[in-house]
């Protein structure tokens, strides 16, 4: 499947990720050529074979209904380049 | 003393020979000396280790404490620390301390080993030789012009060069094999699950898993006692029962039915890589082993496979680097998107956008089925040839990597550089074990003899890389960086 | 031409419990800012989801009483999106495998017909903060204490015909998760939310219109309105030549109307894919029974009982059935008095009249339903008339007495039923009211009939309210007739 420009513009604006024109001249290239490799895949009869998420065949462990945590806002806020009254901040969101 | 294993440095810590403080200061000496020429180190945390090694001689005159108590290691700059920046190589997190501490430092720390510092990485560990680290590329101890292997290649170096006995890495694709193998160490990627990925950020989360980097088999099975187990923080931990690694090391290994993929011998092995695993081989073979060819027929679909995978979770793994909760921010924002895209745009490095974008192409609408379902069946025939391959053998071995370590700067297309990740990346789609032994040099350079084995059988490949051991001195081998002279 | 509307809707339950979906933090609504953002909450790197057991027993609680198929493999996915409120750029939900099959709700409408919505299927999923779009130095503030609420969202097949039907459907389903005890239903703090979708075709067609799905809407009545107001701006629209377009709507109940949330984006694109940090969540058939054996009889169950064992109407036992507390309240004065036409008729009047006026919930209610029973108790054996009656529900209400017979006995509203006594009251009164009498007789004989009523309050009156009337009435008509 052949990649354009604007594959590579979508996947950036979906990931939120500025790039100038060259790099996404650049992004063509390089992602053009991983994806021709990862084309082999189509070589692969499967047929009748179920995708595989998890390399164990585990299933999921519940936990039980208690609350185990406490307020850490001060410490959780210390690595945060922005808050306010114990909230974060972020340009403003028009809805 | 760098050149002493861990399992002689516990020795000597038991019978009250040396002290941790004696050790621990006389690493960070090491590091002090020697790492501006490696680069294998993002933090070093002298006063801190002092103080736990000080914390540990205590603990061992108190008379309850642990085997490894006192030990220095390092940890790669993925797990989370509390009070010690965790950078993961990434700009997007060169301001980040991490507000709590990972499950598998947690178990070292309460086993009183002692952390000298966070080891250098390709950023977010995406990358196999070490070159895509915010804080700059590691060197190879063996030759400064050499890569060290990535993408836990700091810890790999700075083992290599006896800046700390030993260290934790973490393997996707191979990332702790690979620079094992470069750097002429023991590395072991353990089953997947088999330790926790809590406080282990992640990369690609169905592949990551931690593992120990050490210089002997032996010195691996005294990290996995402590760090294996179930955690009930990560779902995707096994439940089920650790053995003592230690316990069986010196089992025999008469009988043992070893398997060469023969795909792991095919084009693109280097001839000296190549001689120096079948000589390993045939090591083992005056063990007591057998060997036979066995065929892994999907090997080459793993690369195509895992480059839409790991991309995939990595895309959405990394998406909660928006600037708003912790790490980096770009000045000023004058709106949403601008927070967003500018801080994402400045914090991660070339690889790691690459990476996002190709993950972010195949799960979307019109690929998915394409991309990301037919990688997932392809990763079930991967796995399904390894179970079929361990009904008839015990063991499978092959190269490491399809190489010794090659020169900074060599492979600028991102491709050609995957490629060297060959016959590493199918055990992370399968979730196997497997473990990097030093087995000889090629051009100059450590070769790695690769050993597989079926899920949860690490404790079985730590009896076969340490019966190798016994019978061979490659792993005793230091570069020659390490025995210079201050 | 006849338009007739399409009507799904998708409901976001959130789930009663302790903690998080995927972490040990309170769910506990209305606390500071971020204090109960655990690290799992935030998105900090190397955190792990651990999925709540209770959570996923709630959800298969809610199928099971839908009826619903509960498929023994459920996945959750991540929903790919950026947003502030959003830590980890993505949601844990689920697409492909969802906990809940399809299954279905009966909705009563006007008294006792009665319609079948089918449920597509019910998922998990958690929930996101809230951004306060106060004035922080020009900035929005996120508040993360909600991130990781456990969510079920039910989502209906477009069988809804009405803004009526909506509602009635979505009545049925907060009257089933609350009957469940999984959701408090509290639609003003945002337990219960939903997203509506709304069509219109020409009357007979086959095919779907183009639909509008309004976001959030969170009240019973919106639901009704918004349905109605987007229901003739859809119908206007396309008789005046225009087309529907498929679109995200707000509702303004303010102005009460739909509006575009034109959003700037093109349309998302949310890569759906298997959440690695969980793994598939497997239930057998023991888990299914157990859970089974701990279902409380349901509304629809509960409504049939009232109507075919107790001989309530249609009306009655909805009314009575949709709230579980009122249900059993009811259930609980009728044990005590043995009359359910009467216990029905106590709590959905004089019982609701009174909380309705104090603003109080039936939990909060100040009669108990044993007093209540015993109250209708002594009305239906004939111990106190009906005046009577209010007159100890009032004291009752206003804790003067534990019990209608304690009232009874203190204030002596004990009917008299004594033909003696009574007639001797009637006597008095014929004997104090000649001129009323004089008038009596006077009158053309069906004019007597109003005038009695005179009498009968003065024997009333002179009884404090305790005589029965009927006998009054009797005695008073043989008595009066006789002086003719």
């Amino acid at each position: 499947m052949a990649l354009e420009e604007s594959h590579v513009r979508r996947a950036a604006h979906l990931a939120r990720l500025a790039i100038s024109d060259d790099q996404a001249n650049r992004f063509v290239d390089d992602l053009s050529r991983i994806l021709e490799m990862v084309d082999q895949l189509q070589q692969v009869n499967t047929d009748n074979v179920a995708p595989l998420a998890h390399p164990l065949d585990a299933t999921q462990r519940l936990r039980a209904d208690e609350v185990t945590e406490t307020d850490r806002r001060e410490q959780y806020q210390r690595c945060a380049p922005a808050t306010e009254e114990g909230l974060y901040l972020v340009p403003r969101v028009v809805e | 003393m760098h050149d002493q294993t861990v399992t002689q440095l516990a020795a000597a810590l038991k019978s009250g020979e040396l002290s941790s403080r004696e050790i621990t200061a006389h690493y960070l000496q090491r590091i002090e000396r020697l790492d501006d020429k490696l680069n294998s180190f993002i933090s070093v945390t002298a006063e801190r280790a002092l103080n736990a090694a000080e914390a540990a001689d205590k603990a061992r005159a108190d008379g309850h404490a642990h085997a490894l108590a006192g030990i220095p290691l390092a940890l790669k700059d993925i797990f989370c620390t509390q009070s010690v920046k965790t950078s993961c190589g990434s700009k997007m997190l060169d301001n980040f301390v991490a507000p709590y501490d990972a499950t598998v430092v947690e178990k070292l720390e309460a086993a009183h080993t002692v952390s000298l510092g966070k080891t250098n990485m390709d950023e977010f560990a995406m990358g196999s030789s070490n070159e895509n680290s915010h804080y700059g590329p590691v060197k190879n101890p063996w030759d400064l012009k050499a890569v060290p292997g990535g993408s836990s290649g700091g810890s790999a170096a700075a083992v290599a060069a006896g800046l700390v006995p030993a260290a934790l890495g973490t393997d996707t694709g191979g990332s702790i094999r690979q620079p094992a193998a470069f750097c002429g160490i023991t590395g072991l990627k353990p089953t997947y699950g088999r330790v926790s990925r809590y406080g282990m950020i992640a990369y690609a989360s169905s592949l990551d898993q931690a593992g120990p980097m050490a210089r002997s088999a032996s010195d691996c099975a005294h990290l996995m006692n402590v760090i294996a187990g179930h955690d009930v923080r990560d779902s995707t931990s096994a439940a089920r029962g650790v053995p003592d690694y230690t316990e069986n090391l010196d089992a025999p290994l008469s009988g043992l039915k070893i398997g060469l993929p023969k795909e792991y011998f095919g084009d693109g092995l280097d001839a000296d890589v190549e001689r120096a695993v079948r000589e390993a081989v045939r090591v083992y073979e005056s063990l007591g082993a057998t060997v036979r060819e066995v065929s892994l027929p999907h090997t080459h679909y793993a690369i195509p496979a895992y480059y839409v995978i790991a991309p995939a979770e990595a895309s959405s793994n990394l998406s909660r680097f928006d600037g708003v909760r912790f790490g980096h921010r770009c000045e000023d924002p004058k709106d949403l998107i601008d927070l967003y895209t500018r801080t994402r745009q400045e914090g991660f490095g070339e690889e790691v956008k690459r990476r996002i974008l190709i993950g972010t192409h195949t799960l979307s609408e019109g690929f998915f089925d394409a991309y990301y379902i037919k990688a997932q069946k392809v990763r079930r025939l991967i796995r399904q040839d390894f179970l079929d391959a361990f009904e008839d053998v015990d063991v499978l071995m092959g190269p490491a990597a399809p190489t010794t370590a090659f020169n900074l700067g060599a492979k600028k297309d991102p491709v050609s550089m995957y490629l060297q990740d060959i016959y590493t990346i199918a055990v992370n789609l399968a979730g196997i074990p497997g473990i990097s032994v030093p087995a000889g040099f090629a051009h100059g350079r450590p070769v790695g003899l690769q050993i597989l084995g079926t899920h949860f059988a690490e404790a079985q490949l730590l009896n076969v890389a340490h019966q190798f051991q016994q019978a061979t001195d490659w792993h005793r081998h230091l570069p020659a960086l390490a025995e210079e002279n201050a | 031409m006849q338009w007739e509307t399409v009507i799904g809707l998708e409901v976001h339950v959130q789930l009663a419990t302790r903690s998080k979906i995927f972490s040990g933090s309170s769910t506990a609504f209305g606390s500071e800012p971020n204090t109960q953002a655990s690290a799992v909450d935030l998105g900090l790197p190397g955190s792990l989801p651990v999925l709540n057991e209770q959570a996923v027993a709630m959800a298969v609680q809610f199928g099971l009483a839908v009826h619903a198929e509960i498929p023994e493999v459920s996945v959750f996915d991540r929903k790919n999106y950026f947003y502030p409120d959003l830590p980890k750029g993505y949601q844990t939900s689920q697409m492909y495998h969802p906990i809940v099959g399809a299954g279905e709700v009966e909705i009563t409408l006007d008294d006792d017909v009665t319609k079948r919505i089918r449920i597509h299927h019910a998922h998990l999923e958690e929930d996101a903060g809230k951004s306060l779009h106060e004035d922080f130095q020009g900035m929005t503030g996120i508040d993360l204490n909600r991130a990781g609420t456990p969510l079920l969202e039910i989502v209906s097949e477009p069988d809804m015909r009405s803004a009526k039907e909506a509602a009635a459907y979505l009545k049925a389903i907060h009257s089933i998760v609350t009957y469940l005890g999984i959701s408090d239903g509290n639609m003003a703090e945002g337990s219960m939310r939903c997203d509506v979708n709304v069509s219109v075709r020409p009357k007979g067609a086959d095919a779907f219109g183009t639909r509008a799905e309004i976001k959030n809407v969170n009240s019973f009545r919106f639901v009704e309105r918004a349905i109605a107001f987007e229901v003739e701006r859809q119908i206007e629209l396309i008789e005046d030549g225009g087309k529907v377009v498929q679109e995200t709507r707000l509702f303004d109940p303010e102005r009460d109307e739909t509006r575009s949330m034109r959003t700037k984006e093109e349309a998302n694109d949310y890569r759906y894919f298997p959440c690695p940090d969980l793994l598939p969540v497997v239930l057998d058939q023991a888990y299914l029974d157990h859970l089974k054996t701990l279902l409380p009889e349901l509304p629809a169950d509960k409504r049939a009982r009232f109507q075919n064992e107790l001989g309530l109407s249609a009306y009655d036992a909805n009314v009575l059935a949709t709230s579980r507390e009122m249900a059993e309240f009811f259930e609980e004065a009728y044990q005590v008095c043995g009359d359910a036409k009467q216990a029905a008729n106590w709590v959905q009047g004089e019982l609701s009249g009174a909380l309705n006026r104090e603003n109080l919930a039936i939990h909060q209610s100040p009669v108990s339903a044993q007093q209540l029973g015993g109250l209708i108790e002594r009305v239906v054996d004939g111990t106190i008339n009906g005046k009577a009656a209010k007159e100890v529900f009032q004291a009752l209400w206003n804790g003067q007495g534990g019990s209608a017979d304690e009232v009874i006995e203190s204030k002596g509203l004990k009917q008299v039923t004594d033909s003696g006594a009574i007639e001797a009251m009637i006597d008095q009164v014929i004997a104090e009211s000649p001129a009323q009498v004089a008038q009596y007789r006077d009158a053309e004989p069906d004019k007597r009939g109003k005038m009695i009523g005179y009498f009968v309050g003065q024997v009333m009156k002179a009884s404090r309210g305790t005589a029965n009337p009927q006998q009054v009435n009797g005695l008073l008509k043989q008595k009066l007739d006789a002086l003719l």
